[in-house]
């Protein structure tokens, strides 16, 4: 069976300059999809991405990446809306690359799908009440 | 009736906060005070401060660190004072927003090549998006457009509390561009309003950061219309349909003080999501919150109903299209010769 999931690695200093993700593709058949990254060569890294393939594969791949040190987190709970602060007024709609966020057409509510969102972190700047968050 | 809302960042907003006297007394005037770090205007008295747009912790009623130093002076020798205040312990906290409630509004866009931040929101390069501003046709000034109703000691909604209409606001501008049906097409009339803060809700008051531009304060703010004529209700009963709003580009026109427009759009396109500017198809953001609008015009709605919320008569009317009042610019002249 196929699996498919949205993960967000962190890479400790010591083991940014390998080819951690290389080395997914290379020995466990996987295909990945980088959503966002920051890794710079002796500093922490960052890499949000969709990793695909076969489920026993992709689990000996989660398993190939904790052993060398990386830590995962799996991407559901990374950008998150503070209801209490939101005031669906909409400034985020139009920024997110990935759509989202929608308008409920009757009531006018601001709609936040997490599948759709990619952390990629713009809304949570031009958010005017600082209701979006970033948990990592 | 008709009752009104908007829900929207709104700048010149502040309040007002007599905090009582310590022991020795204290005068703050001259020197310098800090409410968790913001400072705080000192100058009208001993101990009455004023804050622009960040009150919301105090309205939270949470604690707020109150840190001043001063010159010190006979009748008042303290000159350094650490406390922690609280809205329900201090002797006023009154709400005085200088301009709210925009009688429509621009609608921002980008024609530079850069991304911009500005107090419209974030605006992305080559037409990438467009921000608007205003409640539209449940918006309070839109629904009253010749202010035959709607005047000097109106009782408001303000901040979840009773406020009233104190002055109009400043940059008031009845002569502003209007369409036959008198509906306002560019920036027009605007309320000074005033109220106790102790009875407003931090859900109705929020503070609100404009990335890169800087704080502001996003207000609810109702207005109860009573439908005294035929005319009153006509203009009570305007759709977005029928409000046309400036399109601006704020990487140029706006910030060099240029009169150009790019054109006018309905808040019925506005609200389809995309507008046309200059032949493409532009995304639309509000910063304006229409739910909240409603739900704030349904508040006032109710306590009409039940009694709760008298309605008051204007003592005077806000100066109207015939005052002759325009919104000038700065004119500068040169010092010293």
């Amino acid at each position: 069976m196929n699996v498919s999931r949205r993960i967000v690695l962190h890479f400790p200093p010591n083991i940014t300059e390998q080819p951690v993700v290389y080395r997914l593709v290379r020995d466990f058949g996987l295909t990945f999809n980088i959503l966002k990254a920051s890794v710079s060569p002796g500093e922490e890294g960052l890499l949000v991405m969709e990793l695909s393939g076969e489920e026993k594969n992709y689990n000996k791949g989660i398993k190939y990446l904790t052993e060398a040190g990386v830590e995962i987190q799996s991407l559901s709970q990374d950008v998150v809306r503070d209801e209490s602060r939101c005031t669906h007024c909409g400034a985020c709609i139009t920024i997110c690359p990935t759509e989202a966020f929608a308008l409920e057409p009757r009531t006018r509510k601001v709609l936040f799908d997490h599948n759709k969102c990619v952390v990629c972190g713009l809304c949570v700047k031009a958010c005017p009440p600082r209701a979006m968050i970033l948990n990592f | 009736m008709v009752t009104t809302g908007t829900f929207g960042p709104m700048c010149g907003s502040g309040a007002f906060f007599n905090v009582g006297h310590s022991k020795p007394r204290m005068k703050f005037g001259g020197g310098k005070v800090y409410l968790n770090d913001v400072p705080v205007y000192t100058g009208t008295a001993a101990v009455d401060i004023f804050l622009g747009a960040t009150a919301k912790e105090l309205v939270a009623g949470k604690d707020v660190i109150l840190t001043a130093t001063a010159f010190g002076t006979d009748c008042y020798p303290r000159k350094k004072l650490e406390t922690l205040i609280n809205i329900k312990d201090i002797n006023e906290a009154i709400l005085f927003n200088l301009r709210n409630a925009y009688q429509n509004y621009n609608v921002a866009v980008n024609l530079s090549e850069k991304v911009i931040y500005t107090y419209m929101g974030v605006i992305k390069p080559n037409l990438g998006n467009a921000n608007y501003s205003t409640a539209g046709q449940l918006s309070p000034l839109l629904n009253d457009p010749y202010y035959k109703t709607i005047g000097v000691g109106t009782k408001i909604f303000l901040g979840g509390g009773i406020g009233y209409v104190a002055w109009h606001g400043t940059q008031h501008d009845p002569a502003a561009l209007r369409g036959d049906n008198g509906v306002p097409r560019r920036g027009a009339g605007t309320l000074a309003v005033i109220g106790d803060l102790k009875q407003m809700k931090p859900e109705w008051l929020v503070g609100t950061s404009m990335l890169g531009y800087g704080c502001t304060l996003t207000v609810g703010i109702g207005v109860p219309i009573p439908i005294l004529s035929e005319e009153i209700l006509r203009y009570t009963v305007v759709s977005d349909a029928d409000i046309l709003a400036p399109v601006v580009d704020y990487s140029e026109a706006y910030p060099q003080m240029k009169p150009d427009i790019l054109g006018e759009v309905s808040y019925a396109e506005l609200r389809s999501g995309r507008i046309k500017v200059q032949g493409k198809d532009v995304p639309t953001g509000s910063l304006s919150s229409y739910l909240k609008a409603v739900e704030i015009a349904s508040i006032l709605k109710k306590w009409i109903e039940k009694g709760e919320f008298l309605l008051t008569e204007p003592v005077a009317p806000l100066p109207g299209v015939e005052s002759g009042i325009t919104f000038k610019p700065l004119k500068e002249r040169p010092i010293g010769e």
